[in-house]
């Protein structure tokens, strides 16, 4: 099956069996290594991506379900997006692994709630694991990335 | 390969179906349940998927002189957002909200939580508690099917062959109705419910009870209403409801199991007192 969508704005045409996963397209076919694979179930979000601007689990997705999408991966994310400069100062990031599925849950929390309440961080990010920082410090990296002040 | 259907309108939808190979092919709206089972559980040769996730009217909510429509496709994270849902449903916006996490609730339908048929599934309590009726779109025309009779075994339907969930309908509810929701799991987000639980009180004037239903899942192989319970409740005071009598019907109204998440013996001990705090605190 022929797939075209728009990848970190990029338009991409995707030739796979449509039941592939988007992840596998993902990492496979478009070299974008940036989404992991952790649970492979939808529970983990190390996979996360934006489709159409939601918070999605890119293991669960379909590729034959993509066509026409928006797909933002975080490879996409601009380099000045401040959550990269406060995931940076607040070593939000240990191992790595869920860092890409954070940013991305917490730029759609972001663009829904441009000052999150730590209720609306925590819910925001409740569909990725970490187990490493004990989530404070990620927590801490989304409030200084909407006010700009990690204490804030 | 596989063949992708990708239908736009209710009635290509069925017509696709129709024609399909009856064991080789699987309906798919969200994903969040049927890729899962494909990914890790049991691959199955699927020859052709029904994609039914670009169909319009299966993503419609429309309030009615009666309650709500909600189409099929709806997402959880439309209705956990959904204002009227909010105000008149609030146990439906609340078990939308517990529903896996965020980017399981940006896809994830309503009809998808039903048609898979999981005894676990969040959003059956509520449907079941507020007496929600099911629009089945068939071969000869739509249908209509109080959901208390949908779940017929273990991951069985009431759906034919060739049909497809198109709506749910929920009643608005009378003046003096109370409501209770509880998920007990091992996280807010995420996990799969040990048990659930949904009432929904209809009080007099006073604490006299005039009918009351109590949607629970996991605690049998599928998810239940409580009839021995609501016979007991129906007609009868608050001041005068007994606390073992309600252990008693809840007991002998649902078949809980021992699996990975839980005992029987909880679940029941859970199960009796989610039943009594429901009488007792739904608002």
């Amino acid at each position: 099956m022929s797939v075209k969508m728009q990848i970190n704005g990029q338009e991409v045409q995707v030739q796979a069996p449509p039941a592939s996963r988007l992840l596998d397209v993902l990492r496979g076919e478009l070299g974008l290594k940036g989404a992991k694979e952790g649970c492979g179930e939808g529970e983990c979000g190390a996979c996360a991506v934006l489709v159409n601007g939601q918070v999605v689990n890119s293991c669960l997705i379909p590729l034959g379900q993509m066509d026409g999408a928006k797909i933002v991966t975080i490879e996409g994310v601009p380099g000045d997006s401040p959550l990269l400069q406060s995931f940076h100062d607040c070593a939000a990031a240990q191992c790595g692994i869920c860092t890409p599925g954070m940013i991305l849950a917490a730029t759609a929390l972001l663009a829904e709630h441009p000052q999150p309440t730590m209720d609306e961080i925590r819910w925001g990010l409740s569909g990725n694991l970490c187990r490493c920082t004990g989530y404070g410090r990620i927590y801490e990296a989304v409030t200084q990335a909407s006010t700009g002040d990690a204490h804030g | 390969m596989a063949e992708w259907l990708r239908p736009r309108h209710m009635n290509e939808a069925l017509r696709l179906l129709a024609e399909l190979p009856a064991d080789h092919h699987q309906i798919i709206s969200g994903g969040t349940d049927v890729m899962v089972a494909q990914q890790l559980r049991a691959p199955r040769d699927i020859a052709v998927w029904l994609d039914l996730s670009a169909i319009p009217e299966l993503k419609m909510v429309e309030v009615t002189a009666e309650g709500i429509r909600i189409g099929a496709g709806v997402t959880l994270s439309v209705l956990r957002r959904h204002p009227e849902v909010q105000k008149h449903w609030p146990m439906l916006a609340a078990s939308a909200a517990v529903t896996g996490a965020a980017p399981i609730q940006n896809r994830a339908t309503l009809g998808g939580n039903l048609c898979n048929a999981s005894p676990a599934a969040d959003n059956a309590p509520v449907l079941l508690a507020y007496g929600a009726r099911l629009e089945i779109a068939g071969p000869n025309g739509t249908r209509f099917l109080p959901y208390d009779q949908f779940h017929l075994g273990y991951r069985q339907t009431a759906l034919a062959a060739h049909e497809l969930l198109q709506a749910i309908h929920v009643p608005y509810l009378p003046g003096g109705s109370r409501a209770y929701y509880r998920k007990v799991g091992t996280r807010a987000a995420q996990a799969i419910a040990k048990v659930g639980i949904a009432a929904w009180i209809h009080f007099d004037a006073g604490q006299g009870i005039i009918a009351a239903r109590f949607g629970l899942a996991s605690v049998a192989a599928t998810p239940c209403l409580l009839p021995r319970v609501s016979h007991y409740l129906e007609g009868n005071n608050l001041k005068h409801v007994c606390e073992f009598t309600i252990r008693e019907k809840v007991s002998s109204d649902i078949k809980p199991v021992d699996d990975i998440r839980s005992t029987a013996e909880y679940r029941l001990e859970v199960a009796s007192r989610l039943v009594w705090e429901a009488i007792h605190d739904a608002h």
